[in-house]
């Protein structure tokens, strides 16, 4: 395994990741974690283990990004989780396009241009609603594994609507379906469809042009995926590690100098 | 007593403090140097006659009951005919913009939302009403108004808080009507309705005042109105050089005395002195940001709380925000101002504010601005407290997006209340805007 060239962190606000790239800026090794309180510390940690096991040279330079950005010592810039994940997207895949970004406690829509720069932007940050936090919530309310939602919304043969997009009241809504009886798998269904509603509005205040690509934890999903292709009538594209696609932009920005 | 007042407190005393202060504060501006470390120029030295004029204007206005009638006015009322009848007037948006500006505005909304007020209701309304229950105020004391004058021509939340104002001093409320302008001129009819309505102000502000309107005062004081506003939108135009010479935070700054004072000599040659001394920075070469990289507009009111941070934060990064829409308001109407005719051309002059016109005008405005001052960029300050100047504006950033090809941003925040201002995910939107911004 040869050293890495350029290192990538994105901190999170409910996962911090490392990746390092070689000097072609393929992806050689990464490192995710829930994030920790003392995200300093946790940040210095990643990086030096992941370092550890490449074996470099001399130390790579690193970019930060993600909202604990700030927080990772020793880096050389610190570019927002726009840029990033625009310049991530676009090195992964090689094209531009609209890309959705569900992340733990915010969702975004880029349009990324020809070269792999933002255009656009949307956040949803005021409100859990439309993030994966939403679904997370939900889902221990209901007792379901996470990893399990997607699949039981898709496999579900009915569907309740869920028509509060807040959390907390979707959660008195859903107490209220399970009191008169109703199916679990159809409220599972209702809720992704409630967040996929809220996404794809934010999306198209960017355009909302092909291709459309999607990141971030909540894209491992096949729920959301699905409902999101419906949604739109477009095919939904994934980058090989959509969790990563933040920080992998910020490790090709560090390689560029 | 007030009479006494007024001739030791404001012109014995008070004045040549304040000019003794304007002294000071000027000699401090000569000593401050532009420095690498400095992102953006010191401050123009107008800003101490500003605020000597400003800081007078209330001073006076602590002596001014019973020796002046007082009027309490929106900023899109005709100020003009008052002026003509010697009233003293309170423009109330602005001094609740002066308590956000000195962080005070929030204490004053909560003052105003424990006696029942809602929070949804603007903030300037919260932050005066606050100011009146608790008598609480940066500028020591409001004069009672003798009378008040709403005009629509900005929203309709001065209408319902003016007549909060008309219950609680038992004063006369005269209300102008703007009717919304859909179209780029208004209709013959609603001039004349407009016009009709101004007409209507002066019998009862003379019986308020005591005193018979003199038409030749009206004239002479819109004629100096609008030399003020046309020296104002000089001042204002002057961004279109590169570097640019002002900021907008600039612009909102000097603002007070257009808004106030306007029709007023001392104003006219306050914004002379302004010009002259922005017109030496341009032959000096200097902008306002000393390395101005990229030009940005900015729409709708300021974040008043947040203006020093903000314009330091965008300097550092190279960012000018060279023009706005709302300081442009005051100058804009310049050209409609007819002192020979001035009742019908104030008609005119009211009906037209940006608030008081469509979305789609204003999108117009604002895509002429991007190609008069360059902007590679524009910051759509999302205003939750001003519903006409924020209605509208995601499909204006989606148009000014699409047609002019600059990036646009929509930033959520308030004009006088932090409550709904998020540091973290403003700055992190900025953050990426200006990162787009980096060619
Ligand atoms: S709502 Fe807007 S126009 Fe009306 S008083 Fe408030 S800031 Fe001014």
């Amino acid at each position: 395994m040869t050293g890495a060239a350029a290192i990538g962190v994105d901190a999170g606000s409910t996962t911090c990741k490392v990746v390092a790239v070689d000097e072609t800026g393929a992806l050689l090794a990464s490192r995710l974690e829930a994030t920790h309180p003392r995200l300093e510390e946790q940040a210095a940690g990643l990086i030096t283990a992941l370092v550890g096991d490449l074996g470099p040279v001399e130390p790579p330079p690193v970019v930060a990004t993600g909202y604990g950005r700030q927080l990772v010592r020793g880096a050389a810039r610190r570019v927002t989780e726009i840029t990033c994940h625009a310049r991530g997207v676009f090195g992964a895949l090689g094209h531009g396009g609209t890309l959705v970004d569900i992340g733990g406690q915010d969702a975004k829509a880029i349009r990324i241009g020809e070269e792999g720069r933002p255009i656009d932007f949307a956040m949803n940050d005021k409100c859990a609603a439309g993030t994966g936090r939403f679904l997370e919530h939900t889902a221990g309310r209901l007792g379901v594994a996470v990893a399990d939602l997607g699949p039981r919304a898709l496999g579900a043969t009915a569907e309740e609507p869920i028509s509060s997009t807040c959390t907390v009241f979707a959660e008195s809504e859903i107490i209220s379906l399970i009191g008169r009886g109703a199916d679990l798998d159809a409220i599972i269904r209702g809720l992704h469809r409630s967040l996929v509603g809220r996404i794809v509005a934010m999306a198209r205040t960017v355009g909302l042009g092909p291709p459309l690509i999607l990141s971030g934890g909540v894209a491992l999903n096949p729920g959301v995926r699905a409902m999101m292709e419906e949604a739109t009538g477009m095919a939904v594209i994934l980058p090989p590690h959509p969790q990563l696609t933040g920080a992998y932009g910020a490790a090709l920005i560090a390689l560029e100098g | 007593m007030s009479r006494l007042g007024h001739l030791l407190g404001y012109r014995l005393a008070g004045r040549p403090l304040l000019r003794l202060q304007r002294r000071r504060d000027e000699r401090r501006l000569d000593s401050l140097r532009s420095g690498p470390d400095r992102p953006l120029e010191p401050p123009l030295r107008s800003i101490a006659r500003m605020k000597e004029m400003m800081s007078g204007h209330y001073l006076e206005g602590r002596h001014a009951s019973g020796v002046r009638p007082v009027a309490w006015v929106t900023s899109g009322a005709s100020t003009e005919i008052l002026l003509t009848l010697g009233f003293f007037v309170i423009y109330p948006e602005n001094h609740a913009a002066l308590c956000g500006a000195r962080r005070r505005a929030q204490h004053l909304c909560e003052v105003a939302e424990d006696a029942g007020y809602s929070r949804d209701i603007c903030s300037y309304a919260r932050t005066d009403l606050g100011a009146l229950l608790s008598g609480e105020t940066p500028v020591g004391r409001l004069p009672r108004p003798d009378l008040l004058l709403c005009c629509t021509n900005i929203c309709q939340t001065v209408l319902y808080w003016y007549r909060v104002l008309a219950d609680h001093f038992g004063c006369p409320l005269v209300l102008v009507d703007t009717p919304f302008q859909y179209g780029p001129q208004p209709q013959p009819h609603e001039v004349a309705y407009v016009r009709r309505q101004l007409e209507e102000i002066v019998p009862v502000a003379e019986r308020v005042a005591g005193r018979p309107f003199s038409e030749q005062e009206f004239t002479a004081i819109v004629a100096r109105a609008k030399e003020a506003s046309e020296t104002w939108l000089e001042i204002l135009e002057r961004a279109r050089h590169r570097p640019s010479p002002l900021t907008a935070f600039d612009a909102f700054t000097h603002l007070g005395p257009i808004v106030d004072l306007r029709g007023e000599q001392a104003t006219t040659d306050y914004y002379r002195g302004l010009l002259a001394e922005i017109d030496r920075r341009i032959a000096a070469g200097i902008g306002a940001v000393r390395e101005e990289r990229y030009r940005v507009l900015w729409d709708n009111l300021p974040i008043w709380y947040r203006i020093g941070p903000l314009s330091q934060w965008l300097a550092a990064r190279g960012v000018n925000v060279v023009a706005s829409t709302y300081a442009h308001a005051w100058g804009e109407l310049a050209p409609l101002m007819d002192p020979l005719h001035p009742f019908e051309s104030m008609a005119r002059v009211y009906l037209h504010p940006i608030l008081n016109r469509s979305a789609g005008q204003k999108l117009e405005a604002m895509r002429g601005m991007v190609d008069d001052f360059s902007a590679d960029g524009v910051i759509l300050h999302s205003d939750r407290s001003c519903k006409p100047y924020s209605l509208g504006q995601i499909d204006q950033r989606d148009g000014l997006v699409n047609q002019t090809g600059v990036p646009a941003l929509l930033l959520e925040a308030d004009h006088n209340d932090p409550r709904s201002f998020s540091e973290e995910q403003a700055a992190s939107r900025l953050e990426a805007f200006v990162e787009m911004l980096g060619g």
